[in-house]
C-alpha cells in the first residue's frame, strides 16, 4: 500500500485535486441553479412551474453516466468541443440540479401554509412573503437532506473516470490496471474520497446546530 | 463407507470411458497428418478457426459458412497441399479451446488469429509469419499524422485502460497525452467526437474497425511485432513443412496478395519475407 502512494502519489494528488475542483464547482453552480428550479416548481406562474417540473423530471430520472457520455460524446459533435473533465462537471451540475431543485421544494412546502397565508393577508406580495417568510424557515428545512446531496455530489464525481476526466477515480482505474493490486489502489482511493467527504458532513451538522441554535 | 462404495461405482462406470477416451485422442493425435492426406481418398485437413473475429473469421449467418482472411488463406494452403480447396474443413475455436484441440488432435492445425510467441512454442510449433500483426494507429483520412514519430505533445492518443497497448504508445511516444477509455468502441466513439488525434491497439482490431466505418485509415506500419503464425502440434513436422512450402508457393504466385487485398482493400500488401 505504501508502494502504490511512493510510486503514484503525484497522479493520486493530481485525481484528488481535480476530483476537489470538479465537485467544489459544480456543488456552487447546482446549488444556485437547484434552488431557483426550486423556487420555480412551487411558483404560481403556471409556465414558469411547469418548465421546472419538466427539467427536474427529465434529469432527476436518467441516469448520471448517459448524462456525462452525451456531453462528451455527442454534444461536441453538434456544437464545441468539450474535454472529458468539462463534461464531467456539466453532466454533474445538470444531475444534481435536479436534486437539489427536489429537495428546496420539499423544504418550501414543509413550512406550514399558514404562514404563506398569513403574510400574503399582511399586505406582503407573494415574492416578498416568499423572500422575507418562507424561505429562512425552507432553509432549515432543507440543511441536512442538502447536506446529502453534497456528498452524493462528490461520490457522484467518480463518474468522471469513464469519460477520461482525470480525476481520481480514473487515475485510481490506470494504477490498478497497472499493479494488479486492486485491493489497495481502491482502499486509497476510498480513503481520498473520505477526506473531502467527511469534513463536508461535519461543516453540514455544524451548520445544522448553529441554525437549530436560533430556534 | 457407503460413500466410498459410491465412489468406487462412479469410478468403475467411468474408467472404460476415460481409457476409451484416452486411447483414441492419443492415437488421433500421434498420426502423421501428412501421412493421412497422401493415404486417404479423401484427404481432409481440419482447420481451427476464429468465428467472431470481423475481417479474419466471422460466421455468416445468411449463408451458413465462416468467411474471413484466415479462412481463405487456409483454402489456398489446402489446395497447395492437396489440390483442392475443397478438403479444408473449419472448426470454430476459441483463445482457449484452440491449444487443447490441436493437442487431441481435432484439429490439424490453428489459423486463428494467433501471435507467435516463446510461451506458446512450448505447447506448438508455429509456421513462418502469415499476417503482420501488431500495435497501430487509427486516425480520420485527412489526419496529418503517419506515423508513430508524428505523435507530440500536441496530440492526443486514445487507449483502453489497462492494455498493454496503453503502455506501448507510452514508450513509443513518450511526449504525447494518453487518455484511457473503457472499450474499443468507446474509444473509437472519442475518437470522431473529437476527444482525441488517434486510436491506438492492435492493427487486426482496427482494420475490422475500419471495415464499418469508412473515412479512417491506419498510420503507417505497425510498431509492435506480434505477427500471427499457423499453430502446428510437436511431432508433426512433416505437415509443418508441407504448409510452410504452401505458404511460400502462394505468396509467390500472388494468390496471397489476392486474398489479403480482397480483406483489407485499403493496405499495401506486405513483404513477409
Amino acid at each position: 500500500m505504501i508502494e502504490i502512494l511512493t510510486n503514484y502519489g503525484d497522479i493520486l494528488l493530481e485525481g484528488f485535486i481535480n476530483t476537489l475542483i470538479a465537485s467544489l464547482i459544480a456543488l456552487v453552480i447546482s446549488l444556485i441553479i437547484g434552488t431557483l428550479l426550486g423556487i420555480f416548481q412551487v411558483s404560481t406562474n403556471r409556465l414558469l412551474a411547469g418548465l421546472a417540473n419538466f427539467y427536474v423530471q427529465l434529469f432527476l430520472n436518467i441516469p448520471l453516466l448517459i448524462i456525462v457520455l452525451f456531453f462528451y460524446v455527442v454534444f461536441p459533435m453538434l456544437f464545441v468541443g468539450v474535454n472529458g473533465f468539462t463534461a464531467g462537471i456539466i453532466g454533474l451540475t445538470i444531475y444534481t440540479s435536479a436534486f437539489i431543485a427536489e429537495t428546496v421544494r420539499a423544504g418550501i412546502l414543509g413550512v406550514p401554509k399558514g404562514q404563506m397565508e398569513a403574510g400574503l393577508s399582511t399586505g406582503l406580495t407573494y415574492s416578498e412573503t416568499m423572500r422575507y417568510i418562507i424561505l429562512p424557515q425552507a432553509i432549515k428545512i432543507v440543511i441536512p437532506p442538502l447536506g446529502n446531496q453534497f456528498i452524493n455530489l462528490v461520490k457522484n464525481s467518480s463518474v468522471l473516470a469513464m469519460v477520461a476526466g482525470l480525476d481520481l477515480m480514473y487515475y485510481g482505474d490506470l494504477i490498478a490496471s497497472e499493479t494488479f493490486n486492486t485491493f489497495d489502489t481502491y482502499i486509497i482511493v476510498a480513503l481520498f474520497y473520505l477526506i473531502i467527504t467527511l469534513p463536508l458532513t461535519y461543516t453540514m451538522q455544524y451548520v445544522e446546530r448553529r441554525l437549530a441554535a436560533n430556534d | 463407507m457407503k460413500q466410498s462404495k459410491k465412489q468406487n461405482l462412479l469410478f468403475l462406470l467411468l474408467f472404460p470411458l476415460m481409457l476409451l477416451a484416452a486411447c483414441t485422442s492419443s492415437t488421433v493425435a500421434n498420426q502423421d497428418i501428412t501421412e493421412r492426406l497422401s493415404q486417404s481418398s479423401a484427404p481432409i485437413v481440419n482447420w481451427g478457426v476464429k468465428a467472431d473475429t470481423n475481417l479474419f473469421g466471422l460466421y455468416n449467418i445468411e449463408k451458413g459458412e465462416i468467411e474471413g482472411f484466415d479462412i481463405d488463406i487456409a483454402k489456398a494452403l489446402t489446395e497447395e497441399i492437396t489440390g483442392d480447396a475443397e478438403n479444408a474443413e473449419f472448426i470454430e475455436v476459441t483463445s482457449k479451446t484452440r491449444i487443447p484441440l490441436i493437442k487431441n488432435g481435432n484439429i490439424d492445425a490453428i489459423i486463428a488469429t494467433m501471435t507467435i510467441s516463446e510461451e506458446r512454442m512450448k505447447q506448438v510449433n508455429f509456421s513462418d509469419v502469415y499476417f503482420a500483426a501488431g500495435q497501430s494507429l487509427l486516425v480520420p483520412n485527412d489526419s496529418t499524422i503517419q506515423s508513430v514519430e508524428d505523435l507530440d505533445t500536441d496530440t492526443t492518443v486514445l487507449a483502453v485502460k489497462g492494455s498493454t497497448s496503453a503502455q506501448n504508445i507510452r514508450e513509443h511516444a513518450p511526449e504525447t497525452n494518453v487518455l484511457e477509455l473503457e472499450n474499443y468502441s468507446e474509444a473509437f466513439t472519442a475518437l470522431q467526437s473529437g476527444q482525441g488525434d488517434a486510436v491506438t491497439t492492435d492493427n487486426a482490431i482496427l482494420l475490422g474497425i475500419i471495415a464499418d466505418n469508412p473515412g479512417y485509415r491506419l498510420a503507417g506500419a505497425p510498431f509492435t511485432d506480434e505477427p500471427y503464425g499457423i499453430a502446428i502440434n510437436h511431432g508433426q513436422e512433416n505437415f509443418l513443412d508441407a504448409v510452410n512450402e504452401a505458404l511460400d508457393t502462394i505468396i509467390e504466385n500472388g494468390t496471397y496478395a489476392e486474398i489479403f487485398s480482397k480483406w483489407f482493400p485499403e493496405e499495401e500488401v506486405p513483404d513477409l519475407d
